[in-house]
């Protein structure tokens, strides 16, 4: 098989419609996840044993099943369950597949984060009287997602490598194009290579800019810690 | 003057049904019992020290109170209402949110950590709680707060954050933070231990002010004994859990036979 640029120039037009697909199915499962993430984080956060051992145990469920058998299972099996079972869009079942698998893991940052808010803070809040929602709100969350961002911008990342995924119940993005185009004309080394270019101009621009966050990021948890260390040794 | 402080609180005594009471409080962490039944009183507007070597309870004794631990057993009872149970159908059970909510607003409470929310600026520090739990409006909450940051002596520092103030100005910022909600008792757990010795005095100047024009009741966990003795009407000598010894402060400091109590505060002299 040799490399044609004739072929090349033909399936790019055919391929990059179905960006707009791929980024936008990519940003819409983020969406979803960051939003579900939340859900499972404060589910665990129930103090009643059984209802937090449950969630756990869903939580790991999800997280060690492929999420291709996720995304099968919505878009074909799911309609077929009598009474709960509801035929959805190939979009639509990506989104729930990939967005549930995927904010297991976001719902986990949000832990971390969270977790990383001192036992003062709370103590302060109680102390001031908030409502447990002003103390969410006003007190906790907005200590507890700063730290969280670089971690969060590297899901996104890679949830946009795992969305071609989608093309296997018929989403139309990219890679779905580029095979639609292969069967075509029985060449997919061109088409293939134009996927794997747009991810590289996509994937690595975006982990150089989260990276270049992480960076400041720490640097400022560093001053901070800086700041407790002199604090500490004051003490 | 000490006379005529002593004699005071003993005309409020008379008059005025207590704040808070303790009656038979325990706490136990685990399998270890670390308040063994306390039996304790405070007025309105009085302000109370307490002493004794450390793991003695002391801070426990103040968190049961704020509601940050709760007790094993015994009653904590504040401005009427008991604090950690309520009434549902006729019965007593252990108090909600809600319940809890109800009573904790008449509690106010200074941290040896400051806990000052590093997100947020001086003033808003001091205005968070007045808008969002007084649901006072902005206006008045911020002229209030401006008010109280002048009188702790910081309102220059309005708009920087906690973490380019020294410890004391922390700590001053923490006074004023509960101090705007007006709370009817104020709890201090060791609010100079975490600071250099020189920002100390400056601290303690900020207590004695509310002190004197106060007519907020305040419990003073301090080792500062100098202090104690000037600021307080009553001082309580706590060790292992129960108080062992009570008095005016001269009293306890100076004229108590309790042998513990002494070797205690000899550490104190020097
Ligand atoms: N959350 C907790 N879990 C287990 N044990 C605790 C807890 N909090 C306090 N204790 C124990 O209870 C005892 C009393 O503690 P507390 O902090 O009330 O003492 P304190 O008089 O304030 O001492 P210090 O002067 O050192 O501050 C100590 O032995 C301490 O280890
Ligand atoms: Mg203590």
């Amino acid at each position: 098989m040799k490399w044609n640029w004739e072929t090349f120039f033909d399936a790019l037009p055919f391929i990059l419609p179905g960006l707009g697909v791929t980024v936008g199915l990519t940003f819409a499962c983020y969406l979803f996840a960051l939003v579900f993430g939340f859900f499972w984080t404060f589910l665990r956060r129930i103090p009643i044993r059984t209802i937090n051992w449950t969630v756990t145990w869903v939580m790991e469920f999800i997280r060690s099943t492929p999420p291709l058998v996720q995304l099968f299972f919505i878009y074909y099996a799911w309609p077929m369950i009598p009474g709960i079972g509801v035929a959805l869009s190939p979009f639509t079942s990506a989104i729930l597949g990939l967005g549930i698998h995927f904010s297991t893991y976001i719902g986990e940052i949000y832990r971390s984060g969270i977790e990383s808010v001192e036992k003062g803070q709370w103590e302060a809040a109680k102390a001031l009287n908030f409502s447990t929602v002003d103390k969410w709100r006003k007190i906790i969350l907005p200590q507890a997602i700063p730290p969280t961002i670089p971690m969060l911008g590297n899901y996104l990342i890679i949830m946009f490598k795992e969305v071609p995924l989608a093309s296997t119940i018929g989403v139309a993005g990219i890679l779905l194009m580029a095979n639609t185009y292969g069967a075509r004309n029985w060449a997919y080394l061109e088409p293939l290579t134009i996927v794997g270019i747009i991810f590289l101009l996509l994937s690595y621009p975006s982990a150089i800019l989260i990276n270049k966050l992480e960076k400041r990021m720490n640097r400022r948890f560093d001053k901070e810690m800086a700041f407790v260390k002199e604090e500490v040794k004051n003490a | 003057m000490e006379e005529v402080a002593v004699k005071k609180t003993s005309e409020i005594e008379e008059k005025e049904d207590p704040i808070v009471v303790y009656k038979d409080v325990h706490k136990s962490f685990g399998d270890i019992e670390v308040l063994k039944g306390i039996n304790l009183e405070i007025k309105p507007a009085e302000k109370l020290a307490l002493i004794g070597p450390s793991g003695s309870g002391k801070t426990t004794i103040i968190r049961l109170l704020m509601t940050l631990e709760e007790p094993t057993s015994g009653d904590i009872i504040v401005n009427g209402k008991n604090l950690w149970k309520m009434e549902k159908n006729g019965k007593l059970v252990r108090a909600n949110e809600h319940h809890l909510r109800n009573v904790r607003g008449e509690i106010g409470m200074v941290f040896q950590h400051f806990n000052l929310f590093p997100h947020m600026t001086i003033l808003e520090n001091c205005t968070v709680a007045p808008i969002h739990v007084k649901k006072e409006s902005k206006e008045k909450a911020r002229e209030r707060a401006i008010e109280m940051l002048e009188r702790v002596g910081l309102k220059d520092k309005l708009h920087n954050y906690p973490s380019q103030l020294s410890g004391g100005q922390k700590q001053r910022v923490a006074m004023a933070r509960a101090l705007v909600m007006q709370p009817k008792i104020m709890l201090f757990d060791e609010v100079t231990s975490a600071l250099d010795p020189e920002l100390v005095g400056e601290v303690l100047e900020v207590i004695r002010d509310i002190a004197n024009t106060g007519k907020t009741a305040m419990v003073l966990v301090t080792h500062e004994m100098d202090f104690a003795k000037d600021v307080a009407d009553r001082v309580l000598f706590l060790d292992k859990g129960v108080i062992a010894e009570e008095g005016t402060p001269e009293e306890v400091l100076q004229n108590s036979k309790n042998e513990r109590l002494q070797s205690f505060l000899r550490r104190f002299r020097g």
